[in-house]
């Protein structure tokens, strides 16, 4: 017979004997929280990233300053994508004697290909979403709809005509709100959206106006991906792509968090997994060791045993990996069906790949905390038949976690979708149990000093806890471990989700008034005044292109990376400050303290600097309206997007722009209940620019509540993984205990004396644990609220109190109730059962 | 028959306790023919049971030479004994030692299924019929009687039909009326298999059915 149907038919046996019970369960459950999350998160970004596309019209757009090829539609309809074109210019629109400069999108059928374009009858209905209605399809021939600004500015109202370049046409709605409306500061002014169709027949176009030519395109994101990667090659100058990563910073960043933190709350649940794992295994191990020495006796080699086992812990894993897939899948179904109220569009299908993800963690989990005890158990002397004190000595030690250590780092690392994070939680991780277990014998240390004054029960608990010092330690860690990731996705999640929250609080400014003349400044101010608006900061700008760097001129090539293309190819946003934002924070280099120096300073923001290539020190040089200014990078800072205030790639100290034409810019919010303002406001200031950035505000918002429930969801796995540490740990020395119970008992101890001494015992233990808990999620809570969520760390006293307490009564209820089968039993029986 | 199928040569095995070494076992020599019974007598510490574990290959010895079938099973290492031990002997012991997670049938099989020998099932149910456990062939170890679990551990030990049987304490815990019957029924298998028994006891009923008594003091063989 061969060694693998053996192993097979062993572990079949050990099956029915209960002997993997815990295990399976263990490893089941760790591979269905990393499946769950996987799944999920990988429907949820999907759906994120959807979602944000709504943002774009499009999953993706092909943008060039000159009429696009016809060769990116054809390749998108091959690849099933659908596809709608989008011709943006500006023309002169007018009414009678009324003229305005408008934005003018001529689309085609389909636009837009994701979200949705929101149309009204009147101005008034535009206010109240309620009473705005969904675009059915685009203007028809013929007709065009307007957005309020325009419709404002010209007097107009739906059902009147006005002139476009040749051609007269007809109002038919009001556009309450576009998708794309608010992606780039690119939209501005007064917009008209008119028919593709209808581009030919109005000649609106000017020689030698600005025109940029879109082509939308959606569809599966496999498709999607590969369309772009072909499409990244066909790109010729004047041409770019992009999608919702390329676009927003702000909906970039809020992605990226929510990304992870999702990937942050599958780190929990694997930690906790992996420490019931450990147990199990431990657990295991013990109880193959007779097993082992009678086979050795009976003939078996290393090599057997080693195979043997072996074989057993693969055919076990990938059985009980593939039920936690299963398991998983299960779950995260049932998670989406109660977020589908959330979610606006149903959640497209996971990919296969969290499966694969999973069975392979799993099999990462189970070899790597199996198999240094499997190698130990390998070597089990024959002798042990005959004396059963012979085993093996290490079989406690943390040397054998090392491996599963290892293993464990490499799914962190995998989880984090990122080394440094990986490796920075994982050094936090390794950190927190060698602090544990110091901390731990140090305690344990303390307590027998004061053991000759306890009661017996304490006495005794002491006494246990002594003897087994490296087991209880190694049992109280994984314990704590799984009761800090609880406590750290309960308490201080949510602190963490109410911080990150506030970080984006309800009076985020949503306009942006672009194009303020020096002498407006005034008028303006007076207009806020007079509506009871708060006076909102204004911000100097002026526009400038890089045009050296230390001297060599700016070279913008094929080979010249997207971005930074992007960025060298439109004008710098210049500013000036005298003292830092409050939402800036100086990386590098130090902010100007008065004019201190003679040379003309310059801070950049660091992601910029970083993409344009350069440091401190760098010298660049603008040109501003035809004269060049040159300066040199005195400091980097860091810009914290996320509060949708007025902020610059480019700051100069104050005085050096001064001779340079100056506009200003400013950001406020408008309650929704003033909405009405904005319509005097463009009418009393009619070549302002009023930039609304409410439905980006709002979709960021929306994504942190979606993240916010599917890691409650996520939190419920972690618990029940919790809860299999408890059982795993308290099973690990329960037969041990059984017995010296038995033999308690027939030493005439009392059921009430040998509970109140277990009690005790589990207490201890339990408020190790507790400890332990309670230390490891306040330093983690400061780690992931510095570095990871950015928002300030407050400290919540509740952590200890409710740590140490649910360690304590956690523990002593879960030992005292995994420990009643010998109260309840004879103690012959228990010692025949176990003996 | 008469060439010595167990000879041992100045067998010793000290340990280190801490400061001193403690001599267990000194200078043993003997021999035991094939188809003998030997029983390995004395009071408690005198070493008969680590003479059993060094006969067996174990344990290694301190100093001195086991010859298993003519081979120095010393000059082996662990993995070769072991293959050693699966083709020539069987065991017994006073705890039974039986695999807990394993039926009595599938107990039976195992030293068959690491043998690599086919159709285990067969031989193992063959046995435990021999030895009266016909009907409890799918028990686990936990529902036998302490009597039942040893004809058990008798029908692992014969059922490799190996020359060497060695016991450690085969009836110890027993009661007397079981323990005859279990020493009646490995003595039924020594007769028809003629196998080698070579046992540790303390039980006199049991050293007397031998043919001879080899008794143990101190770690030396008293004759």
């Amino acid at each position: 017979m061969n060694l693998f149907r053996l192993s097979f038919r062993m572990l079949r046996r050990d099956w029915r004997a209960g002997e993997l019970r815990i295990l399976v369960l263990a490893l089941m459950i760790a591979v269905s929280s990393i499946t769950t999350v996987g799944f999920f998160a990988d429907r949820v970004e999907l759906a994120l990233s959807r979602e944000s596309n709504r943002l774009l019209g499009a999953d993706l757009l092909v943008i060039g300053d000159r009429p696009l090829s016809a060769h990116y539609a054809d390749k998108a309809e091959q690849l099933g994508l659908n596809t709608a074109t989008l011709t943006r210019f500006s023309s002169m629109a007018s009414k009678e004697e009324n003229n305005l400069l408008a934005e003018i999108r001529a689309v085609s059928t389909g636009y837009p290909l994701r979200g949705e374009l929101r149309l009204a009858h009147t101005a008034s209905e535009i206010l109240t979403e309620e009473r705005t209605y969904v675009a059915q399809g685009i203007p028809s021939p013929g007709t065009v709809w307007i957005d309020e600004k325009l419709m404002a500015g010209l007097d107009i109202t739906p059902g009147e005509t006005l002139e476009l370049g040749a051609t007269r046409m007809t109002v038919a709605a009001l556009v309450a709100r576009e998708p794309d409306y608010s992606v780039g500061f690119i939209n501005m002014g007064a917009r008209l959206l008119m028919n593709a169709d209808d581009l030919v027949a109005t000649h609106p176009i000017q020689p030698g106006s600005r025109v940029t030519y879109q082509l939308l395109v959606a569809g599966e994101e496999k498709q999607v991906a590969e369309f772009r990667s072909w499409a990244q090659k066909q790109l010729v100058p004047g041409q770019r792509i992009e999608g919702i990563r390329d676009a927003r910073p702000e909906i970039r960043s809020a992605l990226e968090r929510a990304e992870k933190f999702l990937s942050l709350t599958a780190l929990a649940s694997v930690v906790v997994a992996a420490a019931a794992m450990a147990l199990a295994v431990r657990r295991f191990t013990q109880r193959h060791l007779d097993g082992c020495a009678i086979m050795r006796c009976l003939g078996a080699s290393q090599s057997t045993i080693l195979h043997l086992y072996l074989y057993h812990f693969v055919i076990l894993g990938l059985v009980a990996s593939g039920l936690g897939c299963l398991l998983g899948f299960v779950a995260q179904e049932f998670l989406s069906h109660w977020l589908a109220g959330l979610v606006e569009t149903s959640l497209p299908l996971p990919s296969g790949l969290p499966a694969v993800h999973g069975l392979l963690s799993g099999m990462v989990l189970l070899l790597g905390f199996s198999l240094p005890p499997l190698l130990n158990l390998r070597r089990v002397p024959a002798l042990r038949v005959l004396r059963r004190d012979f085993g093996i000595t290490n079989l406690h030690g943390l040397a054998g976690y090392a491996f599963g250590l290892l293993a464990l780092s490499i799914l962190f690392i995998w989880e984090a979708g990122e080394l440094r994070m990986g490796i920075l939680v994982m050094l936090g991780f390794m950190a927190a149990i060698a602090v544990f277990a110091l901390l731990g014998w140090v305690l344990i240390k303390l307590l027998m000093l004061v053991r000759q004054q306890a009661a017996s029960a304490w006495r005794y608990g002491l006494a246990n806890i002594r003897r087994r010092t490296i087991a209880s330690l190694v049992q109280s860690i994984a314990l704590g471990l799984g009761l800090m990731a609880m406590l750290v996705l309960t308490l201080i999640q949510s602190d963490l989700l109410r911080d990150w929250r506030t970080s984006l609080p309800p009076n985020t400014p949503n306009r942006f008034l672009i194009n303020i003349q020096p002498d407006q400044l005034q008028p303006l101010a007076e207009f806020f005044a007079q509506h009871g608006m708060q006076q909102p900061d204004f911000y100097p700008m002026v526009r400038g292109r890089l045009m050296t760097i230390n001297g060599q001129p700016v070279r913008i090539d094929d080979d010249t990376e997207a971005r930074k293309k992007q960025l060298l190819n439109r004008e710098f946003n210049l500013s000036w400050a005298d003292k830092l934002q409050s939402d800036n924070e100086i990386v590098a280099g130090r902010w100007w303290q008065g004019a201190d120096s003679p040379e003309n300073e310059l801070s950049l923001e660091e992601e910029v600097a970083g993409i344009i290539g350069v440091k401190l020190g760098d010298r660049l040089t603008f040109d501003i309206a035809g004269s060049p200014f040159s300066a040199t990078i005195t400091s980097l800072r860091k810009v914290n997007w996320d509060t949708f205030r007025v902020n610059f790639f480019v700051i100069a100290r104050p005085g050096e722009l001064d001779a340079y034409p100056i506009n200003y810019v400013t950001s406020f919010y408008l309650p929704p209940s003033q909405v009405g303002v904005m319509h005097e406001l463009v009418k009393s200031f009619p070549h302002l620019l009023v930039v609304d950035v409410a439905t980006v505000i709002e979709q960021v918002q929306k994504m942190i509540a979606q993240v916010s429930r599917a890691i409650e969801f996520v939190f419920l796995f972690t618990l029940l993984a919790g809860f299999i540490v408890l059982y795993a740990a308290i099973s690990a020395t329960q037969d041990e205990r059984i017995y010296e119970a038995a033999i308690f008992r027939t030493l005439g101890a009392k059921r009430r004396q040998l509970v109140r001494a277990w009690a005790a015992e589990f207490a201890i233990l339990g408020g190790l644990v507790g400890i332990f808990a309670s230390a490891g999620a306040s330093v983690l809570a400061y780690v992931i609220a510095q570095y990871v969520l950015h928002v300030p760390y407050t400290f919540n006293a509740w952590i200890w109190l409710v740590g140490i307490l649910v360690g304590m009564i956690g523990v002593t209820i879960a030992g005292l109730l995994g420990t009643r089968s010998t109260l309840t039993h004879p103690p012959l029986w228990t010692l025949r059962k176990v003996g | 028959m008469a060439h010595p199928i167990v000879r041992t040569d100045s067998l010793t095995k000290q340990v280190d306790t801490g400061d001193n070494r403690l001599t267990i076992l000194q200078d043993i020599s003997l021999e035991v023919n094939a188809g003998e019974s030997i029983a390995i007598v004395g009071a408690s510490g005198s070493g008969k049971s680590t003479l059993l574990g060094l006969l067996a290959g174990l344990d290694v010895p301190t100093s001195g030479h086991v010859y298993l079938d003519g081979e120095d099973i010393f000059l082996l290492d662990e993995d070769e004994r072991a293959a050693l031990r699966s083709r020539l002997l069987g065991f017994m012991f006073q705890s039974f030692q039986l695999l807990p997670a394993l039926t009595a049938i599938e107990n039976v099989m195992l030293p068959l299924e690491l043998a690599g020998i086919n159709d285990a099932r067969r031989a193992a149910q063959a046995l435990l019929e021999r030895v009266g456990l016909g009907m409890r062939l799918k028990h686990y170890p936990r529902q036998l009687s302490g009597g039942e679990q040893q004809r058990v551990a008798i029908a692992r030990a014969f059922v490799t039909q190996p020359k060497m049987l060695f016991a450690d304490e085969p009836t110890g815990n027993l009661d007397s009326a079981t323990g005859a019957q279990i020493i009646e029924l490995m003595f039924e298998l020594n007769r028809e298999r003629g196998t080698t028994l070579v046992l540790v006891t303390h039980d006199e009923a049991l050293s007397t059915r031998c043919s001879r008594q080899i008794r143990m003091a101190s770690g030396r063989i008293i004759h």
